[in-house]
């Protein structure tokens, strides 16, 4: 009876100290990121990794989902008569929710992943030893700009992914489905608020960013230092990411209603 | 990585196609205003705004000239509504704000019938002539009571 | 040959009373030895007997259980975060792969110390790393990429690196692992030059007996979490269990099985 009960302790404390361990890590991150030197080249080329590679998928998926969503959404809508509101429905699912959050996960599976392994890698081969030996901080030097440039690419993205859903959306309605245009781009227009809904949307994929960030740097740089380490660091980014950004978003939205 | 010239450029882009993408969707999208200036704001009270909300049309005539910003309670307990119009509008000060629906179950915006003072609005007026929307419930109920009415 | 070093002052870097355990094996217990200023010194031992982790203590990355580490009279495992890069520059690290920075060519490479922590400008800062790589021999790798090097190349560029800022001790781990004798012999010349030109303080962790045998001033053996250090030619008269056998196989005799050392 004791064993059970003494494991679970154990892995509570355990859990307790690795969310310390995180603290601190992301402590030192800020730090090296707040101070110079800022590493803007490093930034740049950063932010080519996470937000120009992603751009292709971003996009299609965008498209992809808007035109889904006013499938969907006009069938429904047309038993109602209703239909007039297509553009109100795609817009404000894919502003408040959609948007944030696929833009996240797709993110998190391309990126993010990336992100791990490079990192890890880097400890494996011994790279983030010997930055540290030339007095360079691995911090500062690698993890300080990769994180910036998650946290700078996920609002972009995200509404770079709204922007091209909405086409989609409107590709299928009017285009397909014999919506009239003007109604779709007016009934949009008047249900999606700038402090609501806009606002909103920017601060769920910032909050997402950050969140992606801290873990695929983290479960990088405390690899362990072999093959499998770095297997481990990137798979565990993904399940561990998209996780929390769906609770996060869960609680986002419940707390404040977006 | 060796700086690539290219590789600059994207990024720029990325981020210049980025910002946009976000002004489209807080300015036009959003309705998110730079304070346009020169811009006509009057009130109207209603006794029921039904459905009317922050963002909905008001037009004139049939043609969007401006926006409701806002609707509120004034001391009366009617609903204040503020309208934000075209700066370069010439309303007379005797015209009527009537809350509509578009089609049967749209969304509701507010149409101004123009009226024949010579006298125009200036920002801070007061619409005087309202019509308060229409309820389902209330056009039910007073076409079942005349029909009652009727039968005796 | 000596069973204990005896901590004296003329060591540059000296380990004392050092214990530490990974992964629930003891690695070090009671670790004492020293490394004597403008010598090389060559760790020597069975693989896993700690040669790089002795190394990683030295450089900070790694801090002991319990002891200390005292490189220029300070004790590396005490200090802290600032105090400890700052030791560092004078210590320069030459890691087993090379451990150069795949993502930047050769030159940004060995030009990363100097763009960090001094005020050269670009011009003088391209003269010294095409000096520098001159004198390890690879004038042309400048702009190529860490993976377009063979093993010794990229070895012999990372010396480079860790020369740029001219520290005063190089450690250097399993520099010859995984190399063909020519380039051993490269490199271990290019060491020996070093020293003799700079006296530079050089810790040189390696199971290549031959030419640890060759280049070292002092011996190191770590076996059972000790160190045993002497001079090299008095290594054969040794009666310590490991060294006899790590001996005999270098000269092709029948050693024992696995586990009944070190």
């Amino acid at each position: 009876m004791r064993r059970p009960i003494e494991r679970l302790g154990l892995r509570v404390l355990g859990s307790v100290s690795e969310l310390g361990r995180m603290g601190v890590f992301v402590g030192g991150v800020v730090r090296a990121g707040v101070l110079p030197r800022y590493r803007v080249r490093r930034f740049i080329e950063e932010l080519y990794d996470v937000g120009v590679l992603s751009l292709a998928i971003i996009c299609l998926s965008g498209l992809t989902v808007g035109a889904v969503l006013a499938l969907q959404g006009y069938y429904n809508l047309a038993r109602f008569g209703a239909e007039g509101s297509l553009g109100a429905v795609v817009g404000l699912v894919l502003v408040r929710e959609l948007g944030p959050v696929l833009t996240a996960l797709l993110v998190t599976g391309r990126a993010a992943s990336a992100m791990a392994a490079q990192i890890a890698t880097m400890v494996t081969t011994e790279q983030l030893d010997g930055l540290r030996m030339m007095s360079v901080d691995p911090l500062d030097f690698v993890v300080a700009p990769k994180a910036k440039a998650m946290v700078v690419a996920m609002p972009l993205l995200n509404a770079l992914f709204i922007v091209f859903a909405i086409f989609g959306g409107y590709l299928v309605g009017v285009s397909y489905l014999g919506l009239d245009g003007g109604q779709y781009w007016s009934s949009l227009e008047s249900a999606i608020v700038f402090g609501q809904d806009i606002a909103g949307s920017v601060l769920k994929s910032v909050v997402f960013g950050t969140l992606v960030a801290i873990i695929a740097t983290y479960r990088g740089y405390t690899a362990e230092p072999t093959a499998a380490g770095v297997s481990a660091a990137t798979t565990g980014t993904v399940v561990t990411a998209s996780v929390a950004v769906l609770v996060f978003d869960y609680a986002i939205t419940a707390l404040w209603g977006v | 990585m060796q700086p690539s010239p290219v590789r600059d450029l994207l990024v720029g882009l990325f981020v210049l196609v980025g910002l946009g993408a976000l002004g489209y969707l807080t300015f036009q999208v959003g309705g998110l205003s730079w304070k346009r200036p020169g811009g006509l704001t009057v009130y109207a009270a209603f006794d029921d705004v039904g459905g009317l909300k922050q963002r909905s049309p008001v037009s004139i005539s049939g043609v969007k000239v401006g926006e409701v910003s806002g609707v509120e309670l004034d001391e009366l307990l009617r609903a204040r509504v503020v309208l934000e119009l075209d700066g370069e509008l010439e309303v007379p000060v005797d015209s009527a704000a009537r809350i509509l629906t578009s089609g049967v179950l749209g969304d509701q915006f507010v149409a101004l019938e123009p009226g024949a003072e010579e006298d125009i609005l200036q920002t801070g007026d007061e619409i005087e002539l309202t019509e308060s929307a229409l309820s389902i419930e209330r056009l039910i109920g007073r076409f079942v009571n005349d029909a009652g009415l009727e039968e005796q | 040959m000596a069973d204990r070093a005896e901590v004296l002052d003329e060591f540059r870097i000296a380990v004392d009373g050092v214990h530490l355990s990974r992964a629930g094996r003891r690695v070090f217990q009671g670790l004492s030895c020293g490394f004597v200023r403008g010598q090389i010194t060559v760790i020597l031992g069975e693989s896993g007997a700690g040669k790089s982790t002795l190394l990683r203590l030295i450089g900070g990355l790694t801090r002991p259980d319990s002891g200390a580490v005292r490189v220029a009279g300070q004790d590396v495992a005490a200090l802290g975060h600032a105090d400890l890069y700052r030791m560092r520059d004078r210590i320069g690290m030459l890691f087993q792969y090379g451990a150069l920075l795949d993502s930047m060519t050769v030159a940004d490479n060995v030009a990363l110390p100097l763009r960090e922590h001094s005020d050269r400008s670009e011009t003088e800062i391209a003269t010294e790393v095409a000096r520098r790589l001159d004198s390890v021999g690879l004038p042309d790798a400048g702009p190529l990429y860490p993976r377009e090097l063979s093993g010794g190349m990229s070895r012999r560029a990372a010396l480079a690196r860790a020369l740029v800022t001219e520290p005063e001790i190089v450690l250097c781990d399993e520099p010859f692992s995984g190399l063909d004798p020519l380039n051993v012999r490269r490199i271990e010349r290019l060491l020996v030059d070093l020293n003799q030109r700079l006296g530079l303080t050089m810790l040189v962790a390696s199971h290549h007996l031959a030419s640890s045998m060759r280049m070292a001033h002092r011996i190191v053996f770590l076996t059972e979490g000790r160190a045993v250090s002497g001079e090299p030619d008095r290594l054969a008269d040794s009666s310590e269990r490991a060294i006899v056998d790590f001996l005999a196989a270098e000269r092709g005799d029948e050693v024992p099985a696995e586990g009944s050392t070190g």
